[in-house]
């Protein structure tokens, strides 16, 4: 259990623009363990979502490479199940459908039909939408997509889960409810997961460890913090608990004091584009400096990612 | 019934569906009498027009003139039908003779040649045109998901696709006439030269359409999709089939409607120019006929072939609602 699961070592990506080439991460390095809960927080356009498209093999690293069991990752494969933002099922099928499509794929030869129809049952009960397992897409609501979302990557039986920002579409409630229910077949699969989030709760609430990323161009890890929270975790306990609220402190100072993100940065990294990021570059680090005055450990962008 | 405006019988319908009879009623003429009053202000129009304009075959035929070469059509189709079943009988009676003298001896049913009435026209129009919308689109389905999915190819083809579009029928037409002929030789022609030609003209015209928007459709399946194809390491049948097919059929059904109109309008005026036979001709015959019920019989044609056109958009529209997977997308 305390063997390396998933290794990323030196990833760098570049993406070719009209105005040359564009690193979006630089030496991003991780090991994660078996069974391992890790979150990926930092500003939009920090490159999580690219860190986790390498991982998922949608993405080629420019430089270094992922090893998932000793074995290099360069395409995109079913042992690695990605939960998508928006739940990306198929509109023309129903809950069920979605989740046979993916099993059939990975089971075929290994289940009985029987076995089959019974293993997809028994994921759609995991994610409690065995009421509605019949329906399409957009006859139930948005907490349910995604529920079934993630009914279809855990029939997958993948090695490692990995999760863009599963529930950032959802209000408030539902989101609750559904980190809730992960929580809950956490406890029962122990899977090995990354998870894309936002919401620094969320981040402190379900990790084993959260991974802060430094603002991008060029991102790349910037703090890591273990979350040394007993299982299962309630979030109402949790709210008064100084442990807990000292791990969300950590985050948010991550976030806001040593990340900030300049205004303008931010406005334009809201499009993702890459070019208009390029052109930010600039901006960026005149503002980094400004921002060592405050903090003694920075001084430019690249030094102090040295420091962290 | 929200979609009531765009189906004719919706509303009738509605009445017997219905659990208050009397309100549905009231909701039935009221989304009548637009569109009745519609159809009585041009009948009156159309009829004081034709009043005032003569020609060398007598005045344009008005509604009631319409009215009356309508009936004629008909009684002159039964009248040949009446006479077709006579010619049989009168075969099968003169056979029964034969064989009763002789038991060896062969007969031959001999088929009936008379004229073909407008309404056998309409059948043959009809049958040409699916046959060429079926032909085009078996060919233009598969070629534009094959487009759809390969950027280079697409590359490749689109000028070619954008410098045939354009092209008239009746540009094609002596063309595929000439080569019909050289290369359709058979003792035993299975197909009559004339369809083969109304029919490969017909798919020339209306292949566009589903062509490109197939593959407009096909291209533009979201990134989202393709990235759980790609997770799901589907082999290109299946993602093809699962995904590519679903997510591009309203795109295709756009095309298959257009060329489906396409091909109705350009088979009668292949039919007109190459005298193949069917509802163009028809008209063509009526015109050289030149007798003074000629211009009453092609205005009767002139409104059957707007009707069929409007029947076979409804048809299509029919099977798109049937396989299209967004039931709540507000066809019409």
């Amino acid at each position: 259990m305390t063997t390396t699961h998933l290794e990323l070592t030196g990833v760098d990506i570049e993406f070719p623009t009209p105005k040359g080439s564009f690193k979006a991460l630089d030496n991003v390095n991780l090991k994660i363990k078996k069974g391992e809960y890790i979150s990926l927080i930092g500003h939009s356009g920090c490159g999580k979502s690219t860190v986790l498209n390498i991982v998922a093999g949608l993405y080629q690293a420019t430089k270094g490479g992922v090893l998932l069991d000793g074995k290099e990752v360069n395409e995109p494969g079913p042992e690695r199940a990605v939960v998508f933002q928006n739940h990306s099922l198929l509109p023309w099928l129903t809950a069920y459908e979605n989740v046979e499509l993916a099993v059939k794929q990975v089971f075929k030869g290994k289940k009985s039909k029987a076995e089959m129809k019974e293993w997809i049952e028994h994921n759609l009960e995991l994610v409690h939408m065995t009421h509605a397992m019949h329906k399409r897409p957009d006859e139930i609501s948005g907490g349910m997509k995604q529920r079934v979302g993630i009914a279809r990557a855990l029939a997958m039986e993948p090695k490692v889960l990995l999760m863009d920002e599963p529930f950032g579409a959802l209000d408030a409630l539902t989101r609750a409810h559904l980190q809730d229910s992960l929580m809950e077949i956490q406890n029962e699969l122990n899977n090995t997961v990354i998870m894309i989030t936002h919401d620094v709760d969320e981040a402190v609430l379900l990790s084993d460890r959260i991974v802060m990323m430094t603002n991008g161009p060029e991102a790349t890890v910037g703090e890591i913090l273990e979350i040394d929270l007993p299982r299962p975790r309630n979030r109402i306990e949790l709210a008064d608990d100084p442990q807990y609220n000292h791990y969300r402190a950590a985050v948010l100072s991550f976030l806001y004091e040593k990340q900030r993100k300049p205004e303008e940065s931010d406005a334009a990294a809201k499009p993702a584009k890459k070019e208009k990021l390029a052109r930010n570059l600039q901006n960026d680090t005149t503002e980094e400096t400004t921002g060592a005055v405050s903090t003694a450990e920075t001084t430019t962008g690249n030094d102090k990612v040295k420091a962290a | 019934m929200s979609q009531s405006s765009t189906n004719l019988f919706s509303p009738v319908l509605a009445i017997f569906q219905s659990e208050n009879p009397g309100a549905s009623l009231l909701g039935f003429f009221k989304q009548l009498i637009m569109p009745v009053i519609g159809i009585l202000v041009f009948l009156l129009i159309w009829d004081i027009g034709a009043k005032n304009i003569h020609t060398s075959l007598g005045t344009f035929p008005g509604p009631v003139q319409v009215y009356e070469q309508t009936l004629g059509l008909i009684d002159e189709h039964q009248a040949e039908r009446q006479k077709e079943q006579a010619f049989y009988e009168r075969q099968e009676q003169r056979n029964a003779k034969k064989l009763a003298k002789n038991p060896d001896a062969k007969v031959k049913i001999r088929p009936y040649t008379g004229k073909p009435t407008f309404f056998d026209q309409i059948g043959t129009s009809l049958i040409t045109v699916l046959s060429g919308f079926v032909l085009a689109s078996l060919i233009a389905i598969p070629a534009g998901i094959m487009i759809g999915l390969n950027q280079p190819l697409y590359s490749a083809l689109n000028p070619l696709i954008q410098l045939f579009k354009p092209v008239s029928p009746l540009a094609w037409l002596p063309l595929v006439t000439m080569v019909v002929s050289a290369l359709y030789v058979s003792k035993d022609p299975m197909f009559a030269k004339s369809f083969v030609t109304s029919l490969v003209t017909v798919s020339l015209c209306c292949l566009w359409p589903t062509l490109l928007n197939t593959a407009v459709g096909v291209s533009g399946i979201s990134k989202d999709l393709q990235n759980v194809s790609q997770v799901l390491r589907l082999s290109f049948m299946t993602h093809v089939v699962k995904i590519v097919l679903p997510s591009s059929i309203p795109m295709m059904f756009t095309g298959l409607r257009l060329s489906l109109g396409i091909a109705w309008m350009v088979l009668i005026a292949a039919e007109m120019l190459a005298q193949n036979p069917g509802l163009g001709k028809f008209v063509w015959d009526e015109f050289q006929n030149g007798s003074s019920n000629s211009l009453g019989r092609i205005m009767v044609a002139v409104l059957v072939i707007g009707l069929i056109g409007f029947m076979l958009d409804r048809v299509m529209l029919q099977i798109q609602k049937k396989v299209s997977w967004d039931k709540t997308a507000v066809l019409r």
